[in-house]
């Protein structure tokens, strides 16, 4: 990391192609872009195919012998499980309204992270393989054989795509960029090519719950030690509770947010609006080792491996006889159990349909799938007045709200936490029009990319985001970025340090417990990080 | 430097210079190009986009991948975004309907502008939009109203049409006889300067340039040539209309003939039409038939409160919670989480630890 570019270097204004044409300028795989390959046992461990010890750095990627029978046979079974792959590889027109609407084609200016030549590269294979116009036109018609080289493009280029779906919102047949990333990432995957950024969370989800790793007793000890900092800060202490068979409602959030700061911030939120709602309402929620992974890593390499690892949350409501699931801030796990989770794993008919416990609000919307987000939950909470919030001890949070690509783009929640927070602090300004809510920009770091290795190519992907919150910052003396993601919260903090060192980045329900008046709290001094509160500067260490 | 547009403006000549010299040649040609090279062409045009279609058919539908451009459908006092982001098929309906006839995506267009600071703006842009509504449209009156070449009597919509895309007419009655000075049509120059502009905007944006194949700028020239000969036989070559729609309804009767006196232009414009129609099912036209069939357009946002049935849902391997307490059943005792089974055989050693 130490020679990431600084940012005066790795911003460019000329973003114009080169004078070769794509199919003829070269793949150079480039250190700071490209990440490290799985851990072959990491691969193992799931029945991947084709693991080994290898780097795509290397001439050699020690290929299986028939690797292109391989990729023809997986592309053709792919055209037919998925209408949506074969339409998109037919009917774009190159008319270039989604090239400028990519984050990574924005920050590194490399044309072939425009959304539609990404897909062209998988597009001309296909068009040569599967397509009477390709096989006669040639070259001419956009046709090219399946070679190494293209292997290797494949390879780059589809770990430069977070799966955002921007793309998707501008094109005239919304043909999803994001959905040509996965098939292409699923034909690699039978290669027995994968980033370990993806690779090893999904051997560590499957096998221990969570991404992480962590063992139950040892996520038990995290949210031991958050209990601590609450009673300290709160003179609360607040009990969760964990695999408990009949509570009422199963609780399932992205283990980063138990793992790393300012994750844990967040996590430590729900913990005291669960433990408020136990004590004023007799809420009974429960936290699963087992199910202790929201987001879903399999989402990042094949359809099969989210179904997978998404059973988990399924197969542990059932085990806990619980009512409904209720889902904390993530992404992409968003992204899965709002479009894919039921398809996958249902019907879940032996959940009941969400009602809200304390307002009596039934879920509509999610009634068969039978799990809520908790922007949703705490906002219904807010709206029927069930939280006594002091909205003074966020007062030193100047806020902006990021919407990450999932939640934004395949879910549509974008009011419910924009309401939460406007109940919590009192300064809240939204960023440019073009970059919020439907037309918001990724983090740079999303689907698996969120490596260190690549640290450049998430600097220049999160330029537009960070672009956005510095205007908001320049001219709203904004200073915290809210965010309903993990992988938000893990990788933001590193890009504000990059392009806007002066904002720091909050989870919504961090903020909502800081202004959260607990039932027989003290006087608070000091927020969730420890901070002083405002007019509290002065109090006592 | 790139000239992947001098292949298809080289394809589109040499099939003008050859039509143009062979249908001057005799009748055995124009047999060829005004009735033979016709019917197949819309034979293969038929046959391809209703395989083409039914190809699509086939592909599974396995998720409701919706992309979402509003706010959801949730609490009560929240308003949704109806169209953006359908709740039911209605409002589906009302989106794609919005898609195919206005564009509505294409509308949100901006264009990228980053400054030294850095600054990155967006700004509105239309023109891609407003040429592609405007070609679309052109397109779509030009080919209504060639209706009239092909019906007999000319319904009054198609007369209706002709007299609101045409000024400059001076005839007040239509006669199929006597043309006098023919109406200038709107749509014929808005889809020459329309195409003019796709063409444009694809070799001079850097961007659209690089990402064009030859075969994106194939069917520009051909429709700029088709509009172009159209307009010719219109305005300059003065053609024998009465000859002309003796040969369409002829084809449409099916019993072809070769009026004669019919300039050989007119078989070029047959012939490019021809052409387009054989192309269409191979190529990106099929775009046309394709925005129907778009998952992330055409399915309503509302998976969690209706579960899309898979059709080709299998069984996976997943690693169930009795395995997962199995390894870790002695970790979660010592930390006081719940477990399903005790111990069975646990050896003495263990038990005391437990204490
Ligand atoms: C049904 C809804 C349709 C939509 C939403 C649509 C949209 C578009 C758009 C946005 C373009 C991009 C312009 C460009 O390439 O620069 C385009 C191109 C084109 N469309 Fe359509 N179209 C539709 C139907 C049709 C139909 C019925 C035709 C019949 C001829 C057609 C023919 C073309 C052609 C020839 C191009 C190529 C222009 C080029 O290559 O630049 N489209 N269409
Ligand atoms: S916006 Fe759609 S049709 Fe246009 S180039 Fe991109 S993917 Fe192709
Ligand atoms: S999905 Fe996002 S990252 Fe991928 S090509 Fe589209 S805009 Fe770029």
């Amino acid at each position: 990391m130490s020679d990431l570019l600084k940012p005066e270097e790795l911003y460019k204004t000329d973003n114009r192609p080169p004078r070769t044409d794509w199919m003829d300028t070269p793949t150079e795989i480039r250190k700071g872009i490209a990440c490290y390959a799985g851990n072959p046992k990491s691969l193992e461990y799931v029945g991947f195919p084709n693991a080994r010890q290898w780097s795509c750095f290397d001439e050699d990627w020690q290929l299986p012998e028939n690797w292109q029978e391989i990729i023809h046979e997986g592309f053709k079974e792919r055209l037919e499980k998925f209408r949506s792959f074969k339409v998109f590889m037919d009917i774009c027109v190159r008319c270039g309204a989604c090239a400028d609407k990519c984050h990574f084609f924005i920050g590194t200016g490399d044309p072939k992270n425009m959304p539609v030549l990404r897909a062209e590269l998988l597009r001309s294979i296909y068009r040569n393989d599967f397509t009477k116009a390709g096989k006669i036109l040639g070259r001419l018609g956009g046709a090219r054989p399946m070679t190494l080289d293209v292997l290797r493009e494949w390879w780059y280029y589809m770990f430069q795509c977070s799966e955002c779906r921007r793309c998707s919102v501008f094109c005239p047949y919304g043909i999803d960029t994001a959905e040509i990333t996965m098939m292409g990432r699923e034909l690699l995957n039978l290669l027995g090519l994968n980033i370990d950024w993806v690779a090893t969370p999904v051997a560590n989800c499957y096998r221990t719950g969570n991404h992480l790793g962590i063992q139950p007793h040892a996520f038990k000890d995290m949210l031991e030690f958050f209990q601590e900092d609450i009673e300290e800060i709160t003179g609360v202490l607040v009990e969760p509770q964990y695999n408990k068979v009949g509570a009422d409602i199963l609780f399932i959030t992205p283990s980063g947010d138990v793992f790393a700061d300012p994750g844990t911030y967040t996590c430590m939120g729900y913990m005291m609006l669960f433990h408020y709602l136990k004590e004023k309402y007799g809420f009974d929620v429960t936290w699963s080792t087992y199910a202790s992974e929201g987001g879903n890593f399999g989402f990042f390499t094949s359809h099969e491996m989210m179904k997978r690892l998404n059973a988990k949350m399924y197969a542990e409501a059932k085990r806990l006889k619980v009512k409904w699931i209720l889902g904390g801030e993530c992404g992409h796990m968003w992204r899965v159990i709002n479009q894919y989770m039921d398809t996958m794993n249902g019907p879940a008919d032996f959940l009941e349909e969400p009602v809200s416990p304390i307002t009596g609000t039934k879920f509509e919307n999610a009634k068969s799938t039978k799990m809520v987000h908790i922007a949703e939950f705490t906002a219904d909470l807010i709206k029927h007045g069930k939280l006594e919030l002091d909205k003074s001890r966020n007062a030193n949070l100047n806020v902006t709200f990021h919407d990450s690509c999932n939640p934004a783009r395949g879910m549509g929640l974008l009011d419910e936490p924009r309401y939460v927070i406007q109940n919590v602090v009192d300064k809240f300004y939204e960023m440019p029009a073009n970059t919020i809510r439907e037309q918001t920009f990724c983090c740079g770091s999303g689907s698996g990319l969120n490596a260190g290795e690549d640290m450049e190519l998430r600097m220049a992907g999160g330029l537009p985001r960070a672009n956005a919150v510095k205007a908001v910052h320049e001219s709203k003396g904004v200073n915290t970025l809210a965010t309903i993601c993990a992988i938000d919260r893990a990788a933001l903090p590193d890009l504000m340090s990059y392009w806007v060192p002066e904002v720091e980045v909050y989870g919504v329900h961090e903020m909502v417990a800081n202004a959260l008046i607990m039932p027989g709290e003290k006087e608070r001094d000091t927020d969730l990080r420890g901070e002083p509160l405002a007019g509290m500067e002065d109090a006592d260490e | 430097m790139n000239v992947k547009y001098m292949y298809s403006l080289l394809a589109v000549i040499v099939l003008f210079l050859v039509s143009y010299v062979l249908a001057g040649t005799g009748t055995a040609f124009k047999v060829l190009f005004g009735i033979i090279l016709p019917y197949a062409a819309l034979l293969t045009f038929i046959i391809g986009f209703i395989s083409r279609i039914m190809n699509w058919g086939r592909s599974a539908v396995p998720f409701r991948i919706t992309t979402t451009c509003g706010q959801q459908k949730s609490l009560p006092w929240i308003k949704p975004n109806a169209i953006d982001n359908p709740f039911s098929k209605g409002a589906v309906v009302v989106r794609m309907f919005l898609e195919i006839v206005l564009f509505r995506s294409l509308f949100r267009n901006t264009r990228l502008k980053m400054k030294v600071g850095p600054k990155i703006y967006y700004q509105l842009e239309i023109f891609l939009w407003a040429g592609a509504l405007a070609f679309h449209y052109a397109f779509l009156t030009v080919l209504l109203r060639h209706l009239r070449f092909f019906t007999e009597p000319v319904p009054l919509p198609v007369r209706l049409l002709e007299t609101v895309d045409s000024f400059f007419r001076l005839e007040v009655l239509y006669d199929v006889s006597q043309f006098g000075l023919p109406g200038v049509y709107i749509s014929g120059l808005v889809l020459l300067a329309a195409v003019i502009y796709l063409f444009l905007r694809r070799i001079l944006i850097p961007n659209v340039k690089y990402i064009s194949l030859a075969a994106d700028f194939f069917p520009l020239f051909l429709i700029f040539g088709i509009a172009f000969t159209g307009i010719l036989m219109r305005y300059v070559a003065k053609i024998d209309v009465i000859a002309a729609k003796e040969l369409t309804m002829g084809l449409v009767t099916f019993h072809p003939t070769i009026p004669e006196g019919l300039a050989s232009i007119f078989y070029v414009h047959v012939f490019f039409v021809s052409i387009l129609l054989a192309y269409f099912p191979f190529s990106k036209l099929m775009h046309l038939g394709g925005i129907f069939f778009s998952p992330t357009r055409n399915m309503p946002a509302d998976t969690r409160a209706t579960r899309h049935i898979n059709p080709w849902n299998y069984p996976v391997h997943v690693h169930t919670y009795e395995e997962y307490e199995d390894e870790f059943r002695e970790k979660m005792i010592d930390a006081g989480l719940p477990v399903v089974k005790q111990p069975v055989e646990a050896p003495p050693e263990e038990t005391e630890e437990k204490e």
